[in-house]
């Protein structure tokens, strides 16, 4: 592939702080993100939408490099994230500059995968010790903060076993955020959950908005909460962004016939 | 003669051959539960020199006969200059055959903690290192501890066929007494109740409270 239309880091002044440029994703023949381009700024909500199979779980992956890529290159705070700069080209990153780059970004899962032999307050820290050498006095600080902050310091100590769903995902947000990410990643974390604790969940998320200015992107099937918080909401649909705008345009006054129908089947779901 | 009498003249012997079994238990389990980490997570690595090594050292001590092997071990290897003492070709020979089995429950586990749990250690930015060290082996080892507990009864059964190289275990001595007194029934009935005790009044237990341990380290006791 030829790498020369992308610079080894975006300049300054033109440099969002997740880029994705020309980014194409394929099993085999199935193409499931053709030609993403998406630029994020800093400290800014953005929702993800659209059907099942859209490639919007895939976005995030991506970014965390749970997946990789098959074509263009993803800019994250202006550096390649996937590929690193040698010899004046871009190849593909190593293991330690991934290592790195992941560092940046944190994220919450679907199912919370907190680590089940380690308590409320041993997960937060994990990271931070092993992975960013902070001492524990110093990670228990931060660890503590932050479960104070999403509500689950009286917990701190109990594994994640004795934790109901929405306490375990209000643990997953603060061991991520434990982590100082610059962008955190939300994908569908309210989808396991039962009906009754998703709120303690999406007010979490909704201080994280308000209160710390942190670039978010958040797959989401919650149409009201995503209306309620979002800078910008994108529609997926078949691998490309079919529509995005302000939630209030994007809800309010649809533009695209896929995005109307997958809104009004949605809203007959509720 | 009464099993009295019996034990009188020859619970001296039968008890240091319990010691020996019991020693080459220890030893024995010790290298098969080291064997089986290293071929284990030997069999999941990326590089194909260290899989290879793996596959082929699980394929020949789980393939072949662990007698054969341990005749190996004591009379083969001499002629290319490795020459091991009786007790300790014995322990080696047993270790190796059932870390062949361990390795295939390393890998077992490993491959059934969940996807989500690398996933999570991965978003962290650990290092693979610390990832299965730190997050996906101790969970491993919980979902492998109960048919570890299940081998270590082999292994220990598997210990009595040391008597054939001569290693002066339970077995040995058993046979010894039997060939000079031809008390069969009292001879080979004890052995097999002290192997039987050993099974059930010291492995079984003893795995029981590495179970019971694990589970409160997941908070689930």
């Amino acid at each position: 592939m030829d790498m020369s239309a992308y610079p080894l880091e975006l300049p300054e002044g033109d440099r969002p702080m997740v880029r994705f440029m020309n980014v194409t994703k394929s099993y085999g023949k199935l193409v499931v993100l053709d030609q993403l381009n998406l630029d994020i700024s800093e400290g800014e909500m953005v929702s993800v939408i659209g059907p099942s199979g859209s490639g919007k779980t895939t976005v995030l992956r991506m970014l965390m490099t749970l997946e990789t890529i098959n074509g263009g290159v993803i800019y994250v705070d202006g550096k390649p994230l996937t590929h690193m700069p040698k010899n004046g080209t871009l190849v593909p990153a190593d293991e330690k500059y991934l290592r790195r780059m992941r560092a940046s970004i944190g994220m919450c899962f679907q199912h919370f995968n907190l680590f089940p032999h380690m308590t409320a307050l041993q997960n937060c820290m994990e990271g931070p010790v092993q992975v960013l050498g902070l001492s524990k006095a110093e990670a228990r600080a931060r660890s503590e903060e932050l479960l104070t902050m999403v509500g689950m310091i009286d917990k701190k100590d109990q594994h994640p076993s004795r934790l109901s769903g929405g306490q375990q995902q209000r643990v997953a947000i603060a061991r991520a955020l434990a982590m100082r990410p610059k962008v955190m990643l939300f994908d569908e974390v309210t989808s396991a959950l039962d009906p009754e604790v998703i709120g303690e969940v999406t007010n979490v998320i909704r201080k994280l908005v308000t209160e710390h200015n942190l670039t978010m992107l958040m797959v989401t099937h919650q149409m009201g909460f995503a209306r309620d918080i979002s800078d910008r909401v994108c529609f997926f649909f078949g691998g490309k962004i079919e529509e995005q705008g302000p939630p209030d345009e994007l809800f309010g006054n649809p533009q695209r016939d896929r995005t109307k129908q997958f809104l009004s089947a949605v809203k007959d779901a509720d | 003669m009464s099993i009295w009498e019996y034990m009188q003249i020859y619970g001296a012997r039968l008890a240091s051959g319990t010691a020996i079994t019991c020693a080459q238990f220890v030893l024995a389990a010790l290298i098969a539960i080291v064997v089986a980490l290293l071929a284990g997570l030997g069999k999941l690595s990326q590089n194909w020199l260290i899989r290879g090594t793996s596959v082929v050292y699980i394929e020949i001590f789980r393939g072949t006969s662990l007698l054969v092997q341990l005749y190996w071990i004591f009379f083969v290897l001499p002629l290319f200059g490795i020459t091991l003492p009786k007790f300790v070709a014995g322990f080696v020979s047993v270790g190796l055959n059932v870390g062949s089995y361990g390795a295939e429950l390393v890998r077992g586990a490993i491959q059934s903690v969940p996807k989500g749990q690398w996933e999570a250690a991965y978003a962290l930015s650990m290092s693979p290192a610390k990832r299965m060290r730190r997050i996906i082996l101790p969970q491993a080892i919980g979902i492998m501890l109960p048919p570890w507990g299940n081998l270590l009864i082999e292994l220990l059964k598997g210990t009595a066929l040391v008597s054939l190289i001569s290693v002066a275990d339970l077995m040995f001595q058993a046979k010894q007494i039997n060939a000079s007194t031809f008390l069969s029934a009292q001879s080979f009935g004890i052995a097999l109740v002290i192997y039987y005790i050993l099974a059930r009044f010291f492995i079984t237990p003893f795995m029981r409270r590495m179970e019971r341990a694990m589970a409160r380290r997941l908070g689930k006791a």
